[in-house]
């Protein structure tokens, strides 16, 4: 199968590799896929104080697609605000690295990653505050 | 070294330039071009002269009476006229066939054929070796069993069925006994004479020589009675029309001249090479060899690199030319059926590579596959979060994973 240069590139120069500390207050982190059907995503995202994505960070399991759309995730995911990438569709994704539809689901699967990783740092804000001062 | 490395073999083999010379002979008008069937004149008889010639070169290599050698248009169709041949000539006598889980797509689409027929197949499971065994074909004979057809080697994981046991035992039962022999014509030996094997498909092009023609070996003694796929003629007394390939043919029986001659010492060759290949990469971690390690043809060898899936791994192979046991490549998000047959995991079947060597395979080239491979899985464990759990010490059965 051909891949598009944008996929090669991705694949090649992987962004933003790498693992946050998971149990920070300031990290949310988005795992999606199973080893069984040949992906796993693990997105993490930093966020300072004023809900801007400071730092985007992942690890993938699975085919060059599939790093390529969770490494454009994390280039895109920078310097957002959580609302503004919680916007971001797999179809841009899709349409970015030029997939094949055979390989929509890599796409599909960034967009969960995105939303998991978003969704774990607000469920952590929410348990703070909820949580009594001590 | 030439770049990329072909290490698909058995996929398919050059045609070796041997081989190349002499099709060449049998193609323009200066050549050998006539049909072996016209028996009035002089360029028919010639065409006829080699290719009994090549008939008897295929029949020396698995010791078989040329009269047993049907052309064919290649393996697919030697297994094809083997198994609904067989089937629908013996219907009235039963309508029970056994095969396995593993074997290829040749042999498994005739078998799904027979079954909208209204035939009755057992589709036997491998051991976690890879492996069918004669004790578990004596289980699945029934009194209405007509045929038997086991691959003789896997063409993914290269082990090797005791066809020799099984096929004593189907003798004994009066059961036809086809193997689908591509992967091993030429490189293992086998013999007619002191096998009870019925029916043997084979492959030209997967011992360097040319693509489009095989062959059906039936056996006379019993005599194996088929019903014809293909009419038209009655070309290769009555069982295949169509008019000879002469070049195809003459190729063919000269590829099975040389391997014959070449056998033993290509053979250890080809064992040394591979032990290189494992020696290089099985001192990493987590690194599996699928099939069985004693039973196994030397030039064939699936490995699980755990963690990494497959087609991102062929992806940094860029020198490479392999095949992944990832169907990933396809339309299907299925790894391949015949690791999972094996009671491999998903996963670790997504992870696979095979690594299949050949004639024209060096030392250099192996070495270079294998650093190369090496840095690749590096590489992608580097990026993988399931080698962080592992490393961390998770264990990922465990974990719940959201599947989709």
């Amino acid at each position: 199968m051909a891949y598009s240069e944008k996929v090669i590139d991705h694949y090649e120069n992987p962004r933003n590799v790498g693992k946050l500390d998971q149990d920070s207050q300031s990290v949310g982190t988005g795992m999606v896929g199973a080893p069984a059907c040949g992906d796993v995503m693990r997105l993490q995202i930093q966020v300072n104080d004023e809900g801007v994505i400071e730092d985007a960070r992942f690890k993938t399991y699975g085919c060059g697609s599939a790093i390529a759309s969770s490494s454009l995730a994390t280039e895109w995911m920078k310097g957002k605000t959580l609302d503004e990438a919680a916007t971001i569709k797999n179809t841009d994704i899709a349409e970015e690295l030029a997939l094949p539809p055979v390989k929509i689901h890599c796409s599909v699967l960034a967009e969960d990653a995105i939303k998991a990783a978003i969704d774990d740092y607000r469920a952590k804000q929410k348990h703070d505050d909820a949580a009594p001062a001590a | 070294m030439k770049l990329p490395i072909y290490l698909d073999y058995s996929a398919t083999t050059p045609v070796d330039p041997r081989v190349a010379e002499k099709m060449i002979q049998c193609l323009s008008l200066e050549g050998n071009f006539g049909n072996p069937a016209s028996r009035s004149h002089v360029f028919g008889w010639r065409a006829e002269e080699v290719v009994e010639d090549a008939r008897r070169q295929v029949a020396d290599l698995i010791h078989a009476d040329p009269r047993e050698i049907v052309w064919t248009s290649g393996a697919t169709e030697s297994d094809n006229l083997a198994i609904k041949g067989v089937a629908h000539f013996y219907s009235k006598k039963g309508k029970h066939i056994i095969t396995s889980r593993i074997e290829h797509k040749a042999v498994l689409d005739p078998c799904r054929q027979l079954e909208r027929e209204g035939f009755e197949v057992t589709y036997l499971d491998p051991d976690s070796d890879g492996l069918i065994t004669p004790e578990m074909v004596e289980k699945a004979l029934r009194d209405d069993t007509i045929l038997v057809s086991l691959m003789h080697v896997n063409n993914e994981i290269g082990v090797i069925n005791d066809i020799e046991a099984i096929g004593d035992l189907t003798r004994s039962r009066k059961i036809v006994f086809h193997v689908d022999a591509a992967q091993s014509v030429g490189k293992i030996p086998l013999n007619m004479e002191t096998m009870n094997i019925d029916l043997l498909s084979i492959s030209a092009h997967k011992l360097y020589g040319p693509k489009g023609i095989g062959v059906l070996y039936v056996r006379r003694k019993p005599r194996i009675r088929l019903e014809a796929q293909m009419h038209g003629g009655g070309h290769e007394r009555g069982m295949r029309s169509g008019t000879l390939a002469t070049h195809q043919i003459v190729g063919m029986g000269e590829a099975c001249r040389i391997a014959a001659a070449e056998m033993d010492s290509e053979r250890a060759r080809l064992a040394v090479l591979k032990e290189r290949v494992l020696s290089q990469l099985t001192d990493l971690e987590e690194v599996h060899v699928n099939g069985s390690l004693e039973q196994r043809v030397p030039g064939i060898l699936n490995i699980s690199f755990a963690f990494v899936e497959g087609e991102s791994l062929m992806m940094s192979l860029k020198d490479l030319a392999i095949s992944s046991g990832s169907a990933c490549t396809s339309a299907s998000l299925e790894p391949s059926y015949v690791l999972r047959a094996l009671g491999l995991s998903d996963e670790l079947a997504h992870s696979s590579l095979r690594i299949s060597l050949g004639r024209f395979t060096t030392e250099a080239e192996v070495d270079h596959a294998v650093a190369e491979i090496r840095e690749a899985v590096a590489k992608l464990r580097e990026l993988s979060p399931l080698w962080d759990m592992y490393k961390d010490g998770v264990d990922l059965s465990q974990v719940e994973w959201v599947a989709h």
